[in-house]
């Protein structure tokens, strides 16, 4: 593997200079936990809703780089944006994980530079966390409850 | 006895092997399975192409063949690990042979209120399936701590059997995180102390590979091992019991092979071990397990040993200066195998798992299927360099330029 097919710049940036990392959110409504054993990243994510809107969002964790950037590059992409559409766009980032083209490639903003990832079976997990956990968030929200943790898939794995 | 590594890397195809341009596979993962010598290959293809056919119960040529190369391999495993061949039972992997104790003996045998004693550095194989028992039978568990440096604290220990209720011991001879060496005769005489009748069963899957083992002066009731951390094929493993142990358990799994004979409505056992070996075995991988323990005696035991000592003790060094790196485990490598975990500040082990692998070295990270262990550690995954026979020191500059590379280019 080459560092940077996988590495890109704009993914580092978003790894060494997190966007909306924060611990906590004014006024929040709903905060999801998620977490990958096979890796041990931990994904804490905030939502406020506002108008039926992405009003406020911040992710805190801990993980490998490709997990806290796209985290990271997804609050961008997402805040401001009504639910449903946040929703959609969550599922682009998904099918463009698994090597589909994104039919929203500009909405992505900085999501895009992990088309990449896509190529690293191992580290798709990685780049979804993020995604998946607004996901959540958001369907939480919608059910009415305020809270949901979610442990994805563990393979097991050797050794 | 130093070993001709260069000699014995030949044998070894995959070794020669680029993973990318011009860049050497350097192989540091044998703890989650070792490379596969020629004779193996060969052993396992001639069976295939020459003598294939089923074990037991033909009366032709080849199903002869067959059946000697099977039970062959069931003796050359148990002279490997100075057994009796009839205390020897096939089974996947080292996980099966534990779990064939978990529901063959400790189901069987144990009672409300007994308990069980386990470590904090075992495997999730050596872990879940008694945990699993445990809850169905409301048994109790208790664990044995470790000491800052990665050893089973025996003082705790002795205190955890002091009341007598100890009546089974499940622990593992070499740890795969922590590469920690245990001592088994003092923990089987700490828990027979406190209960003449306790029974005993090691985890032998990293010790095997790594160092001479016997069975015998080891004097425990059960020993897993598995084939593919040996040189051997994957599918083939063992446990490894006392013969009388054996002859007061129940069958794990039923049908065809294990039976002595059968009506429409009853059954006897076959002898042990074949009471333990339900259905067609893994022929093939019974062959390359025998040509894995020749190639391994060929060698020597003690040879292997003391070059992975000497060897993992240079690597440990070194680790140990570069800068942020910690190893976990033990430093002293006479007190330990070849596993070693690290961790690089600031860095998460899957990134310094992609750097490494960009430079053509194959490292674990991850839990290793030790969660527990993890989180008395702290961490949620590391690192794991492996060695075996057929590394050297050549390896490790490609392992801490990589380490280093990892902690420049990740850095916050
Ligand atoms: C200490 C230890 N025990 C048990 C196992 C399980 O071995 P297997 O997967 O071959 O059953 C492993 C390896 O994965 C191990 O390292």
């Amino acid at each position: 593997m080459s560092m940077d097919d996988l590495y890109q710049e704009i993914i580092l940036d978003h790894y060494r200079k997190p966007k909306n990392r924060a611990p906590a959110l004014q006024d929040e409504d709903v905060h999801v936990h998620h977490s990958n054993p096979l890796c041990g990243d931990e994904m804490d994510l905030r939502i406020r809703v506002a108008d039926d809107k992405v009003d406020g969002l911040v992710f805190d964790g801990e993980g490998c780089s490709i997990s806290q950037a796209s985290a990271s590059a997804m609050t961008q992409a997402v805040i401001g944006r009504d639910l449903k559409d946040a929703l959609d766009l969550a599922e682009d980032f998904r099918r463009m994980m698994h090597g589909d083209e994104p039919a929203r490639p500009d909405d992505l903003l900085d999501g895009i530079a992990f088309q990449g990832v896509a190529k690293f079976p191992v580290r798709v997990k990685c780049a979804l966390l993020g995604w998946m956990a607004v996901r959540d968030a958001i369907e939480t929200y919608q059910s009415g409850a305020n809270a949901h943790t979610v442990t994805h898939d563990d393979d097991g794995g050797a050794a | 006895m130093t070993l001709d590594v260069q000699t014995i890397r030949k044998d070894f195809p995959v070794l020669s092997r680029e993973v990318h341009p011009d860049t050497r596979l350097v192989y540091l993962d044998s703890a989650a399975s070792s490379q596969t010598p020629l004779p193996v290959l060969e052993a396992m293809d001639h069976y295939y192409r020459w003598s294939r056919s089923n074990v037991h119960r033909g009366v032709y040529r080849l199903a002869e063949e067959a059946t000697d190369l099977y039970e062959g391999g069931r003796t050359k495993l148990a002279a490997f690990v100075d057994a009796d061949p009839r205390g020897v039972v096939f089974t996947k992997n080292a996980t099966e042979a534990i779990n064939l104790v978990a529901y063959s003996w400790v189901r069987r045998h144990h009672k409300p209120g007994d308990v069980l004693l386990s470590t904090l550095m075992e495997h999730h194989a050596n872990h879940v399936p008694f945990l699993y028992a445990a809850k169905d039978l409301g048994l109790e568990v208790r664990h044995v701590p470790l000491t800052e440096d990665g050893r089973l604290d025996l003082d705790a220990a002795r205190d955890l059997v002091a009341d007598g209720r100890v009546k089974f011991l499940a622990m593992v001879h070499v740890s795969n995180v922590l590469g920690t060496r245990n001592d088994v005769a003092a923990m089987t005489a700490l828990v027979r102390d406190a209960n003449p009748e306790a029974v005993v069963l090691v985890d032998g899957t990293q010790a095997v590979p790594q160092m001479p083992v016997s069975f015998r002066d080891l004097d425990v009731d059960f020993y897993a091992v598995t084939g593919h951390k040996m040189c051997g094929p994957t599918g083939i493993g063992a446990l490894v019991a006392k013969p009388e142990r054996l002859e007061e358990m129940d069958p794990f799994l039923t049908g065809g092979e294990m039976i002595r004979d059968v009506s429409i409505e009853s059954v006897t056992w076959n002898d042990v071990p074949a009471k333990f070996e339900a259905g067609t075995p893994m022929i093939a991988e019974a062959a390359g397990l025998a040509a894995a323990v020749d190639y391994l005696t060929g060698i020597g035991m003690q040879a292997v040993r003391e070059h992975e000592t000497a060897l993992t003790q240079t690597f440990i060094d070194r680790l140990s200066q570069v800068e942020g790196v910690t190893v976990h485990g033990p430093r002293d490598a006479e007190l330990r195998g070849g596993a070693i975990s690290f961790a690089i500040d600031g860095v998460h082990p899957h990134d310094v798992g992609a750097m490494l692998d960009s430079k053509g070295v194959c490292v674990r990270v991850g839990h290793h299927c030790a969660k527990p262990l993890m989180k008395h550690l702290g961490v949620v995954a590391t690192a794991r360099a492996s060695l075996y026979l057929y590394n050297d020191v050549d390896d490790l500059d490609p392992l801490v330029e990589g380490i280093v590379a990892a902690r420049s280019f990740f850095r916050r």
